[in-house]
């Protein structure tokens, strides 16, 4: 431990090399660069790799540069080598896209009311409030999903009322996308509560009382002072359910049933039982670009927002 | 008198910013000396380098004799008052000022009078066992100090300690300073930007403005005999008035002012003939009955009705002075607004500077 | 209030709220329920019972998929907490540190992707090099995607402290060693606290990766219990689920009152 760095000689920006190698923020940053680099950074330019490499004949895959695993995603190779247009992959790309998104909305919908009425309360109901809506998070996110199942899975909850209401008996609304988004819903909405409700609260209430004063009814004050102030924790907020939500597994297998993927699927399915490496790779790049392109053009405008504050 | 520091021509920028230019001066043992400056001026930026928190560019520091710049701040025998008090938030006031005598290898016993030593001295005892969440500003002020001066440094080094208090408690804090500072007999370097504060505690006073020492003496010679303008301006109020230098001798200079009258006042070093700057400030110029010396007269343009003091801005032949007079009893304050009324000033009282 | 006008509420917040809650909790309570009923078929209630949770608690590769959990998320908590905790120090404290924002992002990356593309991205290298090791895979995938869980408290913790108070240990006579024990680990704990927390909710929830990763024998619980989902829902995978729920809300409990705590006495 060298004190090189509190009383360096002249040379402040003449030798700052030297002296970065004697600081300490090297060693402290070296284990995350060494872990980060070997189990993150080294797998994704692995896979990056293997999406246009050839696939196996037993699984694996071959390095051999080939295209294949992107072309499947549009078009099917027939057994005389033909390419033919199949929309099958596309419309799952369609439904992880609609599913995140349509998720993402329904939190919000409930998150803006529930984190402003938290807000208003008093500061001991409050802190009790905002640790009911963080303690489900703390519950395993398959248990959660697990719930819904029972729920609404045949003999379960909801078919059971439904039956003691004279509807038909043996109903059940598991295996398809409503139930999937139910169990997205549930499972990501705190994700969305506590960011929302982080930047209402830093709202100041005068500004409510300010827009009132200047003839602005409730509906008017929502729009124009209340959503603009909060637009930080709401974007946050959509960030934190939509990049998961595009990425769903669980829900997606546990709720959809076989036929109702979703991206995280059937990645998942190429790399189960020895299928396509090089097609799921290539799946795996093209969520990773959706994520990608998402979170750039969330940065964008939020730094053009800011620029124009 | 010994010297408790040596400044010798230390100079440190950050990036492009020169924050301190080739600064030079010493800082004798057993001394209450304020660095004094707007913000800027370098004067945290020297306290820090006394700490050993910062490093100069160039030049060197001198603590009783040994150069300390290569001397990380645990091994200095130094300690600071911090703007903020820096107290541990998570010790006990008794625990904040042992940390220093426990960091020193003290024994328990030593550790354990010492510290009870200072809560007394500081009239804290009853409260040894609180943490710092649950003492007024003042008494944190008071914690900072006795957990400062437990180690018996050889020079005490405050960061704008008053800063944070109110006024009423602001001076009182410094006259217990003062007292504090007489009763140990330990060097006080003390940094702040309140000139009253300055001049009221300070044995000798370093005026510091854009990086450069610009005067270092007792509290009246930097009040009274300003080398500079910066120093007359920053220190005070004043009146400064575009003089022309007709004839200069030793310490003495015969000037033209705009409103005509040739006067022969003091000037600092060897003022050049031609263009120069008349300081005069407003409590030394009198008016009514009182005017004497250099006397002339002008019209009232505007009062200030301090309390105390009444504020008058006059118009002497088109050039603005600003007056201050005393309102020694119920009636002081009669001279009415827009009235002409005789004006004088002592020619000792004034000072020519440098243009 | 007899305040007949106040612009700050808006009506029918209260019992949104209120559903709300219900809708929160309603799905965890039926599981509860389920749990105690006599009959195998769930959602038929034919008595209580406390036969199921006799039956888990002597489940074996219950217990099996348990310790595995509880190990690996011991290390991954550790070593990602340790990781996070010097990669903050150096990022938040260090000087004339290169790469500083490069350096942040690394840290944060594994919030930044979809978890199944750096699971099977971790699978075929693990494949590629030949790590056959369940429990060695694990560890180390946990604690790299638990590292920002653990950076982030550590770092907003250290960001709010006062550079001030390790310049008066310093001036003490404190060497950077003692200045680290006695100032800034004590006054950043409760961040350390929170991300370690947080680091061993998220490894022993985690399933996607787990599921790719683990071998035979090392069957974590999330991964355990979605085989017995896939099998069917049974009482006794409920007593399962209302014993793990228990645990979690107890654990999640004591964390967050301990966490409020230090926060409060080290403000």
């Amino acid at each position: 431990m060298t004190d090189t760095t509190l009383h360096a000689p002249a040379e402040t920006d003449s030798a700052p090399r030297a002296r970065f190698w004697h600081d300490l923020s090297f060693w402290g940053l070296l284990p995350s660069w060494l872990l980060m680099g070997f189990a993150l950074i080294l797998p994704i330019a692995i896979i990056a790799a293997v999406s246009v490499a050839t696939r196996g004949a037993h699984g694996g895959f071959a390095w051999d540069f080939n295209l294949a695993g992107y072309r499947q995603i549009l078009w099917n190779e027939g057994w005389t080598g033909e390419l033919e247009f199949t929309p099958q992959y596309l419309l799952i790309i369609a439904r992880t896209f609609l599913l995140a998104g349509a998720t993402t909305l329904i939190c919000l919908a409930f998150a803006v009311p529930v984190a402003y009425f938290i807000s208003r309360q008093p500061p001991g109901r409050k802190a009790i409030l905002v640790y009911l809506v963080t303690l489900p998070f703390w519950v395993s996110m398959i248990l959660r999903v697990y719930a819904w199942m029972i729920i609404l899975g045949k003999d379960g909850t909801l078919p059971k009322a439904l039956e003691f209401l004279d509807f038909p008996a043996g109903m059940s609304f598991m295996f398809n996308d409503g139930a999937t988004l139910t169990a997205m819903v549930y499972t990501y909405m705190p994700l969305m509560v506590l960011p929302v409700f982080a930047s209402i609260e830093k709202l100041d209430g005068t500004l409510i009382e300010a827009s009132h004063d200047l003839y602005g009814n409730r509906w008017v004050t929502l729009r124009r002072v209340i959503l603009p102030l909060t637009a930080p924790g709401i974007i946050a907020g959509a960030i934190l359910v939509f990049v998961p939500s595009l990425g769903a597994v669980l829900e997606p297998s546990l709720m959809g049933g076989g036929k109702e993927m979703m991206m995280g699927t059937l990645i998942q399915l190429q790399f189960g039982g020895g299928r396509n490496w090089p097609f799921g790779a290539a799946i795996a790049m093209a969520l990773m670009a959706l994520v990608m392109l998402f979170l750039v053009f969330t940065a964008l405008r939020a730094a053009r927002r800011e620029a124009a504050q | 008198m010994s010297k408790a520091i040596e400044v010798k021509s230390v100079s440190k920028s950050f990036g492009t910013y020169q924050a301190l230019n080739s600064v030079s001066f010493d800082i004798g043992g057993n001394e209450f000396f304020t660095m004094l400056g707007p913000s800027g001026c370098g004067k945290t930026t020297l306290l820090r380098m006394l700490a050993g928190f910062e490093s100069p560019n160039s030049g060197s520091i001198l603590l009783n004799g040994r150069e300390v710049v290569d001397i990380p701040p645990h091994k200095r025998r130094v300690n600071t008052v911090f703007q903020s008090y820096a107290l541990f938030p998570h010790m006990t006031l008794e625990q904040n000022v042992a940390y220093g005598l426990e960091n020193l290898g003290w024994d328990k016993a030593r550790i354990r009078n010492r510290v009870g030593e200072m809560l007394e001295r500081v009239h804290m005892t009853s409260m040894a066992k609180r943490k710092p969440a649950q003492l007024s500003g003042g008494q944190r002020q008071r914690i900072a100090l006795a957990r400062a001066l437990a180690p018996e440094p050889e020079v005490l080094l405050l960061d704008e300690p008053l800063s944070a208090l109110d006024l009423k408690l602001r001076q009182a804090m410094r006259d217990e300073l003062r007292t504090l500072q007489r009763d140990t007999g330990i060097t006080f370097v003390f940094v702040t930007h309140d000139q009253e504060e300055a001049l009221d505690m300070s044995d000798r006073i370093a005026v510091l403005g854009g990086g450069e020492v610009q005067q270092i003496g007792t509290p009246t010679e930097i009040y009274e005999e300003p080398v500079n303008r910066f120093v007359a301006d920053f220190v005070g109020e004043t009146n400064f008035l575009d003089v022309e230098v007709l004839e200069s001798a030793a310490g003495q200079a015969t000037i033209r002012t705009p409103f005509g009258l040739s006067i022969t006042v003091p000037s600092p070093g060897h003022a050049a003939k031609g263009r120069a700057t008349l300081s005069v400030r407003p409590e030394k110029i009198n008016l009514g009955d009182q005017a004497q010396g250099i006397t002339f007269e002008g019209r009232i343009t505007n009062k200030n009705y301090m309390g105390g003091y009444t504020h008058y801005t006059l118009d002497v032949a088109g050039t603005e002075l600003r007056a201050s007079r005393r309102n020694a009893s119920r009636e002081g304050d009669t001279i009415p607004l827009g009235a002409t009324v005789p004006v004088g000033f002592v020619a000792g009282s004034a000072r020519v500077l440098a243009a | 209030m007899s305040l007949h006008h106040d612009v700050k509420r808006y009506p029918g917040l209260g019992p949104l709220t209120a559903l709300f809650f219900v809708y929160l909790y309603a799905p965890l309570a039926v599981i509860v329920v389920y749990s105690f009923n006599a009959n195998r078929v769930a959602g038929v209630w034919t008595g209580f019972s406390t036969q199921w949770y006799a039956s888990a608690l002597n489940n074996a590769a219950l217990m099996n998929a348990l310790e595995t959990s509880l190990i690996v998320a011991a290390i991954a908590t550790t070593v990602s907490t340790l990781i996070a905790l010097s990669a903050a120090l150096a990022i938040i404290r260090g000087k004339n540190v290169r790469f500083r924002k490069l350096s942040e992002t690394v840290v944060n990356l594994p919030l930044l992707l979809p978890e199944i593309v750096l699971a099977v991205a971790t699978l075929i290298l693990f494949s590629l090099i030949d790590v056959q090791n369940g429990m060695l895979r694990l560890t180390i995938a946990h604690s790299a995607f638990c590292t920002p869980f653990a950076f982030l408290p550590i770092r907003a913790r250290l960001q709010g402290m006062s550079l001030d108070l390790e310049e008066a240990s310093a001036d003490l006579y404190a060497d950077r060693w003692t200045t680290f024990r006695r100032v800034t680990l004590p006054l950043i704990f409760p961040g350390v606290f929170s991300g370690a927390m947080l680091a061993f909710l998220i490894s022993m929830d985690d399933f996607i990766t787990s599921n790719l990763l683990s071998t035979g024998g090392s069957t974590t619980l999330p991964v355990y219990i979605f085989s017995l989902i896939r099998a069917g829902t049974s009482p006794e995978l409920n007593a399962i689920a209302t014993l793990l729920i228990l645990a979690s809300l107890i654990l999640a409990t004591v964390a967050l009152l301990v966490a409020a705590r230090g926060a409060r006495e080290t403000a």
